[in-house]
């Protein structure tokens, strides 16, 4: 997911040394043994999405650690990543990214027996499945490219080795969103995205890597193709799905395209729009402006996404154990809890479940009715008492996951084509 | 500076050199060199000189980069140092082949350059008009300051926000399509008034005319108000002195609006993009997407083909109006 909106680091420079101050206060008075009582400072590249003052705050209070986020696009945490490998402390980057970024030999394999809830993780990245059952796997899923062969290797490694390129942060499983109050009955398919019912009131996201792969479910849906793997199509594949695509386009099918998450908002909130790709937070977004919006699940699955952190080779001596501390506590509970409650999904549920009240889990996790009314953590109301969440459980939303985000072998073809499009 | 004051002693005829640059007879060796930098003649140069770094590091620098880089290789991760047209052969790939139908870049390339002409033609009438009336209508100082603060009011927003707040305005529901349901004027929205060519050139106007203005209203208040007077006193009509004596004078503003407005255009996929509901290719947004997927050194030769076309629209406009002799 590339969130691009724009936020100011959470820390500010004040924050820092009053920090600093008070550590330090408390150094000299308690404990005069220690002589460097500095609190190390993490610079944590990555999206916006999770970089959340919350989380910050509550790092500092449990581990004195001070986070410095550095917010930039889905693009820009590849570009610094291989053009600028010292910039950061810590990166939160998706999994797909991984094709480009480990070759690079910019991001080192992490240490599994440092990683306290390592074998707590779920299996959906370790193993690809799910309760027990295999889930989808098309494109770049987190089980390809989870292990390295070694620290410093720049290959992935097929099965389980002690070195871990990213530790999840978050997933989810995105879909359609749409309108209902305009559409007036069911949608359960992919394909309805180009129904020329909706001419003119359609749209998907220009980011080409994951445009495609929205478009190659609809084509594959409408029964025009069957992808051997829709997240590395071969040449003929991205012809045949960016010609579906330009047809429509001349056929006046889209309305608009869309680059960011507020834009997708926009586009939808306003009606100019009633069916798009969407991602989970603009579609709640649209619902708290009162506006009705679903986030449909669709009989085809889910394109899912997976993001987490991820260390770069220059790292050493205190930073490097503050980052594996910073890890260690990201999965230990109170950040999963805090970002399950906004919708998205936690690398290890257990101790996320036990931060959270039975009714939000039962909401959030398990699909049930909402006991009472469903909050964010910020306090304002998503839900209200008796609502359902869009797909389900997390079982029947991850488990119907039909293709990742992904980098495919053909590229640079991929990007000429999907220019072309835009262009047609 | 030291050097230089060490090189008047060494040399040992400072004053001279000082008071007649052209007597120093032209000898070789560092001596007559140092006398030459010291010389009244160079002055200008020094004087230059820390615009001409900044220059040379921030503008030269950067583009000879550019265009280094357009001639290497590259894959995923990295960029490799070549000397290899690859880059160029697939900026222009298919524009053989493909006619008579237009190969993605010259589409790119026409769709920009259409509405460059569109957007440059309806600034410069609205450009012409607000600044003549501006500097001949509009009599006390005051008066021209406050009409000019007016016209920046666009400018006190961010160029995003500017383009946003048209959804509302132009949008399936919004005020224009409202007004005209409510007044009997047409029974379906018109969905052309957004995200569509129309919308793009009334952003373009609507941000770019400024850029028209102020330039023609610098040289239409330096006109010499006794050349209106002789032309009337010589029977012209108020169009034929329009015509025949402030637009002839009014060139250099012109052309210099003409400049902003071109290049600004040429260069623009913000705009494009978010009027145009990205249905419509920029290529500027073809060097962003690229950019963005680390194909630096083809992102480089799509930016210097721009670059080579955007200076070749500008060498024309020159070419009608000398610039320089004019101010």
């Amino acid at each position: 997911m590339a969130d691009t909106t724009k936020k100011t680091s959470t820390v500010s420079r004040r924050d820092v040394l009053k920090g600093a101050a008070a550590v330090s206060a408390t150094a000299l008075l308690g404990a005069p043994a220690i002589i460097s009582a500095q609190p190390v400072t993490l610079r944590y590249l990555g999206t916006a999405v999770n970089q959340s003052k919350e989380i910050a705050q509550k790092v500092k209070a449990d581990l004195g650690i001070v986070i410095e986020y550095v917010p930039v696009t889905t693009d820009d945490v590849s570009k610094r990543i291989i053009t600028q490998p010292a910039s950061f402390d810590i990166a939160d980057a998706e999994y797909f990214q991984l094709r480009k970024l480990i070759p690079s030999g910019n991001l080192i394999g992490m240490d599994a027996s440092r990683i306290k809830y390592a074998d707590k993780i779920t299996p959906i990245f370790t193993r690809g499945e799910l309760a027990g059952k295999k889930i989808g796997d098309q494109g770049t899923a987190p089980k390809k490219v989870f292990y390295l062969e070694s620290k410093s290797s720049t290959k992935f490694s097929a099965s389980p080795t002690q070195w871990i390129t990213l530790i999840p942060t978050v997933y989810n499983a995105d879909t359609l969103g749409i309108r209902p109050d305009l559409i007036k009955r069911p949608i359960g398919s992919w394909a309805e995205l180009l129904n020329a019912e909706f001419k003119g009131k359609s749209s998907i996201l220009n980011i080409p890597s994951i445009g495609i792969m929205d478009a190659a479910m609809v084509v594959e849906s409408m029964g025009v193709h069957r992808y051997q793997d829709k997240g590395n199509m071969t040449k003929a594949e991205i012809d045949l799905t960016t010609k579906a695509l330009i047809e429509a386009k001349k056929a006046g099918q889209f309305r608009a395209f869309w680059k960011d998450f507020n834009e997708s908002v926009n586009l939808m909130a306003s009606g100019e729009v009633v069916i798009q790709s969407m991602w989970s937070p603009a579609v709640t977004k649209v619902r708290s402006m009162g506006v009705p919006c679903i986030y449909q699940p669709l009989k085809e699955g889910y394109r899912a996404w997976a993001a987490g952190f991820g260390l770069p080779k220059t790292l050493s001596g205190k930073k490097l154990d503050a980052a594996y501390d910073f890890i260690n506590w990201f999965l230990s509970g109170w950040a999963g809890a805090f970002l399950n409650r906004q919708g998205y999904y936690s690398a290890v549920l257990d101790t996320a479940k036990a931060q959270m009240e039975p009714y939000e889990w039962a909401y959030w996790m398990e699909g049930k009715p909402a006991e009472k009314d469903i909050k964010a953590p910020d306090g304002t109301a998503l839900e209200k008492a008796g609502a359902v969440r869009d797909g389900g459980s997390f079982e029947a939303r991850m488990g119907a996951v039909a293709c990742w985000n992904a980098v495919m072998d053909e590229n640079d073809y991929m990007v000429r084509k999907w220019n072309e499009f835009i262009a047609a | 500076m030291e050097r230089v004051h060490r090189g008047l002693s060494d040399g040992g005829a400072g004053g001279t050199v000082l008071l007649q640059p052209s007597a120093v007879p032209a000898t070789t060796g560092a001596g007559a060199r140092l006398r030459r930098l010291t010389s009244r003649a160079a002055a200008p140069y020094w004087q230059a000189a820390p615009l001409a770094l900044v220059f040379a590091f921030f503008f030269v620098l950067p583009l000879v980069v550019t265009v280094v880089v357009s001639l290497w290789r590259y894959n995923e991760y990295s960029i490799t140092p070549a000397l290899v047209g690859d880059n160029y052969a697939s900026v222009f790939s298919g524009c053989l082949a493909e006619l008579p139908s237009l190969c993605l870049t010259f589409k790119t390339y026409l769709s920009t350059l259409k509405f460059c002409l569109l957007a440059w033609a309806l600034t410069l009438l609205l450009g012409l008009t607000v600044a003549y009336f501006l500097a001949f209508h509009v009599r006390s100082l005051t008066g021209q300051m406050a009409l000019f603060l007016v016209c920046t009011i666009p400018f006190w927003t961010s160029n995003v926000i500017r383009m946003i707040s048209w959804v509302p305005l132009l949008g399936r529901n919004g005020l224009v399509n409202s007004f005209l349901i409510s007044a009997g004027l047409t029974r379906e929205p018109f969905t052309w008034l957004l995200f569509s060519n129309f919308s793009v050139v009334l952003a373009f106007v609507h941000l770019y005319t400024m850029f028209m203005i102020v330039p023609i209203f610098n040289s239409m208040s330096r006109i010499d108000r006794a050349l209106l007077e002789a032309a009337r006193d010589a029977g012209a009509s108020g169009w034929q002195a329009l015509w025949n004596v402030v637009v002839p004078l009014s060139k250099p503003g012109i052309v210099i609006g003409s400049i902003f407005v071109v290049t600004m255009v040429m260069g623009d996929y913000v705009t494009i993009g978010v009027m145009g509901g990205q249905q419509i290719a920029s290529v500027g947004k073809v060097i962003q997407v690229q950019l963005s997927y680390l194909q630096f050194p083809l992102a480089a030769a799509n930016a210097v083909v721009l670059l080579a076309v955007v200076l070749m629209v500008i060498a024309a406009m020159t070419r009608l109006v000398d610039v320089r002799k004019e101010l």
